[in-house]
C-alpha cells in the first residue's frame, strides 16, 4: 500500500487549490446569496479539462483515474461546496453513464462537447413520488414507432434548466416494476421539455435544483440509453460512481470550514489569549481532525478499488455515510468555535453548516448507504 | 519559431515568516514556486506559441534537483521541453555567475528567436540576471515589458517606467523580462499535468553547457553575502506624544522621516 | 588581497530625465560623499552625467556635493537606451578606474547597471538600503537595528571595502554583500533611502568632459515614442499605502478628508464595513472578513475601532497607524502608531508635514 500521492495528484490539488481560492472564493458568498449558477468559473474548469477528467482522451476526456478526480472534487469543495456537486454531478451522473451504456455513436455525439465542459450535464432520476424508493417511477416513455414521448416530472434535479444534456428514467413498462424502467438522453430545448421552477435550498445554493417536466416530449429512437428495461441498474451503478464524489464533496467541506477555525481561533482572543490556547476546543479540534482524515482513507480507498476494477458498492456507501456525517459533526463544531461570528454570514462557515446537510440526503441517503452496507455486512 | 523561458523556482515569500527568538526565516512548510514574474514570462511565451503553432518553448532554469517539480509544472501549463542546470560547480553562485551559466544553456539549445525571463526573482529580487544573460549572449535587452508583440522579424515592447512608458522597437532575438501587467498567466490544465508528472526532464551539468568552471560557482562569485540577518522585530507599538494634533502630527512624521518609512 | 590601487574614487551614475536629475541622483551624491570621507586619503565624490545639452544640471550636482562631474554628452545619448549608455558607461569605468560606483535603483538604474557589470565581470548588489566603508559605523548599525551577530567583527578594522546592505526575500532577511575580488564595486540604491546634502549655491568642482565613441550602428533598440501616464488606479491589494475610513468619521463627508489624505501621501482609500453599510462609501473600497485583504505597507486606520472582520483583513500590514478619539479600542492597541485624537485635527497635520518623493 503506498499512501503517499503521486506526482500528478500534487500538481492537479496544487492548481485547484490556486483556481479555487483565486478565481471561486472572491464569488463564493455572492452566489450562495443571490442562488446563481456561476457560469464563469465552470467554464473555465471545463477549459483546464475538469469537467471530464476521469474518462480517455479519446472522447476529449483528460484521462485521470477517478482517485485523482476524487481529489479535485474535494480541493474545489473545500472551497465552495456548489462547485463541488455541480462538477461532480456533471461526470459522474451525466458523463459516465453515457460513456458506460451509450453506443458509440452516443458516445461519439454528446462526449466531446460533455468532457470539454462545452455542455453541461444532468442526471433525472427523482421525482415527487419516487425519492428512495426510485421504483415508484411515474414518468413514462411511449413507443411511438420511430420516436419515445416522454410524460411526467422529476424534482431536486442538480443543473435543471442549466444544463444541456440529461439522462433522464422513465417506465417503458409498468408491469416489470423497477425492470420496466429505461434511460434516456434528452437536450435542452426538446419541445415539450421544460425546466419551470428552481428550489430555494438551504445550502449548495449555486448549484441549481429544479423540477423538470415532460409534456409530450418527443425524442428520437437513438436517445435510448442502454438496454430497455436497464434503466433502473443504469440509474443505481451511476448513483454508486456519484457516492464517491458526494463523499469527496463532503469531505472537502469539512476540511474547508476547519481550517478556516483553525485560523480563526489562532486569531480570537478571549479573556487575554487566543482560542487555540484553550483546552476545550483544542481537544475538540483534535477530536474533529481525526474523524476528517479517517474519513479520508475511506474515500481514498473505495475510490482506489473502483481503479483497480472493483466497484465495491458497500466500500462507496461506507465513504458517503463516513465523509457526510464528518461534514455534518465539523461544520456544526466550526460555527460554534467561530461563536456568534459563526452565525453570521460575514464568515463561510455559516454557509459551509449549511452546505453540508445535503450531503446526507442526496444521490442516496445515509440511511441507504446502511442499507447497502447491511447487504455485504450480512450476506 | 523557438523560444526560450528563464524560470525559477523559489519559495513563497510571500508567506515566509521570520522566527522570532532566533531571528532567522521559517523556512520549512513555505511551499515552492514557479516565481511569479517568470510565469509571466512563460505566460507571454505560450501566448506566442498559440499565435504560431509549431512552435516550441523551452524552459530553462539552474537549481537544485528539486526544482525538477517547477519545470514539470511549465510542461503542465504548456511548454514542450525543459532543461535543469544541475552541478555541484554552480552552487552558491551569485547573479553573474548564474548568467554565465544559463547563457551557456541556452547556447547549447541553440538558434533561438526570443528569450523571455521574468523581471526578478521573489527571493533574490536583484533583476540582474535577466540583462547578464543578454549581455552574455550579445543580445539586445528590453526589461520592465508591460506589453509584447511581434512584428515581422522585431519585437514591439511597452516597456515601464515610474511615470509612464516608452514603446520600444528590436530586432530578434533580444532579452525581454516581464512583469506582473504583461499578462495573466494560465493555470496548468489536467492533461498537461498528466503530461508534465510523466515527462523526463532534462539535467545538463556544467560539462554538458561547456561553460568555463571559473566562471561560475561560489568562488567564482564577484559577490558574496558578508552577513544575512533579519531586522528587530516591531515591538509593541507606540503612542505618539504631544499636546495638540499638530505636535502628534509634528512627532508622528518625524520619527516616519528619521526610520525612512518615507 | 588584490592590488586595486590603481582604482580611485566614488562615481555615481548620475541620472537624468528629459534635462532634469532624478531625485536619487542627489541623494548619491550625498551620501557619496560620506563614502568618500570614510575611504579618506583624496578620494573624490564624482557625478557621472550622460545626456544631451545637459551643462545646466552640472552646477546643481556641485552645489549638492559632487568634486568632479564627468560629462557625457552626445545627440545619441539624450534619450536612454541600454546599448548607448552602457557603452559609453563601460569606457568611461575603464579609462577612469573608479573604485565604486553607484546608482539609483529606477526602472533604468536597474536596466543599466547589471549589463555593465556582465560587461566588467564585476560585482553589483541591487537595491541598497545602506552602504558603509567605515566598520565602526556599521557596527553600530548592526547593534542597534538588527538581529545580526557581532563575532568576527573589529571596530578597528580599517578595511576600506564597501559593505552593502539590502532586503532579500521580500523584505524578510537583510544581507550584507561585499565585492572583495573585482573592481569597481557596484550598487543600485534604492531612491527615497539615502539622504541628499544641503545645496550649497555657488559651489564648484572640477568638470571633466569624456569623449565618447558612440554611433548609430551601436544602439540596436528604436524608440518609438515615450508617453508620460496618468498615475493608474491602484487596487487595494496592490496599494503601498492606505487611508481608510471608519465610523469615527462621522458622516459621508468625512471621506472627502481620507481621499485628500490618500491623494497627498500617494494611497489608496479603504474603509470598514461600518461605513459602507452606512452608505458613506461604495463596498470596493471595503477592508476586511467581507471586503478585501490587504498588506500594505502603511495602513491609516481612521476612525476605525478594530472590530475583528477588519483585522481579519488588514492585520498583516507592515506598518498600522491609528488616529482614533478612543485610545482602548482595539486598533489602538494593534498599532504600531497609536495617535489619540480628533482625526479631523490630526489628519491635515499629518498632511501639511509630508513630503512625498515623486518620480522626478
Amino acid at each position: 500500500m503506498d499512501f503517499t500521492y503521486s506526482r500528478e495528484q500534487q500538481m492537479v490539488k496544487k492548481m485547484l487549490k490556486e483556481f479555487a481560492e483565486t478565481e471561486i472564493e472572491p464569488i463564493s458568498a455572492e452566489i450562495d446569496e443571490k442562488a446563481e449558477y456561476p457560469y464563469e468559473t465552470v467554464a473555465k474548469l471545463g477549459e483546464l479539462g475538469v469537467m471530464g477528467m476521469p474518462f480517455p482522451e479519446e472522447y476529449g476526456g483528460a484521462g485521470t483515474d477517478y482517485l485523482t478526480y476524487i481529489m479535485a472534487v474535494e480541493e474545489i469543495s473545500k472551497v465552495d461546496a456548489s462547485h463541488g456537486v455541480i462538477v461532480q454531478t456533471h461526470n459522474a451522473l451525466c458523463c459516465w453513464p453515457i460513456f458506460t451504456y451509450g453506443t458509440e455513436e452516443q458516445k461519439r455525439k454528446f462526449l466531446p462537447d460533455l468532457l470539454s465542459g462545452k455542455k453541461l450535464g444532468a442526471f433525472g432520476l427523482t421525482e415527487p413520488n419516487a425519492g428512495t424508493d426510485a421504483a415508484g417511477t411515474q414518468t413514462k416513455a411511449t413507443d411511438a414507432g420511430d420516436h419515445w414521448i416522454i410524460n411526467g416530472s422529476k424534482i431536486f434535479i442538480s443543473g435543471g434548466g442549466i444544463a444541456d444534456v440529461y439522462v433522464i428514467f422513465a417506465m417503458t413498462d409498468k408491469s416489470k416494476g423497477t425492470r420496466g424502467i429505461s434511460a434516456f438522453i434528452i437536450e435542452k430545448g426538446t419541445p415539450g421539455f421544460t425546466a419551470p421552477k428552481h428550489e430555494n435550498k438551504m445550502g449548495i445554493r449555486g448549484s441549481i435544483a429544479a423540477e423538470l417536466v415532460f409534456e409530450d416530449c418527443c425524442i428520437p429512437k437513438e436517445n435510448l440509453l442502454g438496454e430497455q428495461g436497464k434503466g433502473f441498474k443504469i440509474a443505481m451503478s451511476a448513483l454508486n460512481v456519484g457516492r464517491l464524489g458526494i463523499a469527496a464533496q463532503a469531505l472537502g467541506i469539512a476540511q474547508g470550514a476547519f481550517d478556516k477555525t483553525v485560523a480563526y481561533m489562532k486569531q480570537r482572543k478571549q479573556f487575554g489569549k487566543s482560542l487555540d490556547k484553550f483546552q476545550g476546543p483544542a481537544f475538540e479540534m483534535a477530536e474533529m481532525k481525526t474523524r476528517i482524515d479517517g474519513s479520508r482513507y475511506l474515500l481514498y480507498d473505495a475510490a482506489n478499488r473502483r481503479d483497480r476494477g472493483d466497484e465495491n458498492p458497500a466500500a462507496a456507501a461506507e465513504a458517503k455515510l463516513a465523509c457526510s456525517e464528518t461534514a455534518m459533526y465539523v461544520t456544526t463544531k466550526a460555527v460554534q468555535f467561530h461563536g456568534g461570528y459563526g452565525y453570521i454570514k460575514d464568515y463561510p462557515v455559516e454557509r459551509m453548516f449549511r452546505d453540508a446537510k445535503i450531503t446526507e440526503i442526496y444521490e442516496g441517503t445515509s440511511e441507504v448507504m446502511k442499507m447497502v452496507m447491511d447487504g455485504d455486512i450480512f450476506k | 519559431m523557438k523560444l526560450v523561458v528563464c524560470v525559477k523556482q523559489v519559495p513563497n515569500t510571500n508567506v515566509i515568516q521570520i522566527n522570532p527568538e532566533t531571528g532567522t526565516l521559517i523556512r520549512e512548510g513555505v511551499p515552492s514556486i514557479l516565481n511569479p514574474d517568470d510565469a509571466n514570462a512563460l505566460e507571454e511565451a505560450l501566448k506566442v506559441k498559440d499565435a504560431n503553432p509549431g512552435s516550441i518553448v523551452t524552459v530553462i532554469t539552474m537549481g537544485p534537483p528539486q526544482a525538477k517539480e517547477m519545470l514539470q509544472e511549465c510542461i503542465a501549463m504548456g511548454a514542450d521541453d525543459a532543461i535543469l542546470l544541475s552541478d555541484r560547480a554552480l552552487g552558491g553562485s551569485d547573479t553573474w555567475a548564474t548568467s554565465n551559466a544559463v547563457a551557456a544553456g541556452i547556447r547549447k539549445i541553440g538558434d533561438y528567436d526570443m528569450i523571455f525571463a521574468g523581471r526578478q526573482a521573489i527571493d533574490g529580487d536583484t533583476a540582474q540576471v535577466g540583462p547578464q544573460i543578454a549581455e552574455k549572449l550579445g543580445v539586445p535587452q528590453i526589461t520592465y515589458a508591460k506589453e509584447f508583440t511581434i512584428e515581422g522579424d522585431c519585437v514591439i515592447v511597452k516597456r515601464a517606467l515610474e511615470d509612464g512608458y516608452e514603446r520600444l522597437k528590436v530586432k530578434m532575438p533580444c532579452v525581454v523580462t516581464a512583469i506582473k501587467e504583461l499578462n495573466t498567466p494560465r493555470y496548468m490544465t489536467i492533461r498537461g499535468i498528466l503530461k508534465g508528472a510523466k515527462q523526463e526532464i532534462k539535467v545538463w551539468s556544467a560539462d554538458d553547457i561547456g561553460v568555463d568552471k571559473e566562471t561560475v560557482g561560489l568562488k567564482a562569485s564577484p559577490t558574496n553575502v558578508f552577513k544575512s540577518f533579519t531586522p528587530k522585530p516591531k515591538g509593541a507599538g507606540i503612542t505618539v506624544e504631544g499636546d495638540t494634533p499638530k505636535e502628534k502630527a509634528a512627532n508622528f512624521v518625524a520619527d516616519l522621516k528619521a526610520k525612512h518609512i518615507i | 588581497m588584490k592590488d586595486f590601487s590603481e582604482y580611485k574614487n566614488v562615481w555615481v551614475f548620475a541620472e537624468q530625465r528629459r534635462g532634469k536629475l532624478m531625485n536619487v541622483a542627489y541623494e548619491l551624491v550625498g551620501r557619496g560623499k560620506g563614502l568618500a570621507e570614510e575611504i579618506g586619503g583624496d578620494t573624490k565624490i564624482c557625478a557621472v552625467l550622460i545626456g544631451n545639452k545637459v551643462d545646466h544640471l552640472v552646477d546643481e550636482l556641485y552645489e549638492y556635493g559632487a568634486d568632479v562631474v564627468y560629462v557625457l554628452q552626445d545627440e545619441l545619448l539624450e534619450q536612454y537606451t541600454t546599448d548607448a549608455y552602457a557603452k559609453v558607461m563601460t569606457d568611461a569605468i575603464n579609462e577612469y578606474k573608479p573604485e565604486i560606483v553607484i546608482y539609483g535603483a529606477t526602472h533604468i538604474g536597474r536596466d543599466l547597471a547589471p549589463r555593465i557589470a556582465a560587461r566588467l565581470n564585476t560585482g553589483l548588489t541591487a537595491d541598497c538600503t545602506r552602504l558603509d566603508v567605515n566598520v565602526a559605523n556599521y557596527i553600530d548599525y548592526l547593534e542597534t537595528y538588527t538581529t545580526a551577530s557581532l563575532t568576527g567583527l573589529d571596530r578597528n578594522d580599517d578595511s576600506k571595502g564597501l559593505k552593502q546592505t539590502r532586503p532579500a526575500f521580500g523584505g524578510n532577511l537583510m544581507a550584507t554583500i561585499v565585492t572583495p575580488n573585482t573592481r569597481p564595486q557596484m550598487s543600485t540604491v534604492r531612491p527615497g533611502v539615502m539622504d541628499k546634502r544641503e545645496r550649497i549655491p555657488g559651489a564648484k568642482g572640477e568638470r571633466i568632459d569624456v569623449k565618447v565613441s558612440i554611433k548609430k550602428e551601436d544602439i540596436n533598440v528604436e524608440i518609438l515614442e515615450v508617453v508620460k501616464a496618468a498615475k493608474e488606479m491602484v487596487s487595494l491589494t496592490d496599494a503601498t499605502i492606505i487611508c481608510s475610513g471608519g465610523r469615527g468619521l462621522g458622516d459621508a463627508s468625512g471621506f472627502e478628508l481620507i481621499r485628500a489624505f490618500a491623494d497627498k501621501v500617494g494611497g489608496v482609500v479603504g474603509a470598514s464595513r461600518a461605513a459602507v453599510d452606512a452608505g458613506w462609501i461604495e463596498q470596493s473600497h471595503q477592508v476586511g472578513q467581507t471586503g478585501t485583504t490587504v498588506k500594505p505597507h502603511i495602513y491609516f486606520a481612521c476612525g476605525i475601532s478594530g472590530a475583528i472582520q477588519h483585522l481579519a483583513g488588514m492585520q498583516t500590514s507592515d506598518i498600522i497607524v491609528a488616529i482614533n478619539k478612543d485610545p482602548d479600542c482595539p486598533m489602538m492597541h494593534l498599532a504600531d502608531y497609536a495617535i489619540e485624537g480628533d482625526l479631523k485635527k490630526v489628519i491635515p497635520e499629518i498632511m501639511a508635514l509630508w513630503d512625498v518623493e515623486e518620480a522626478e
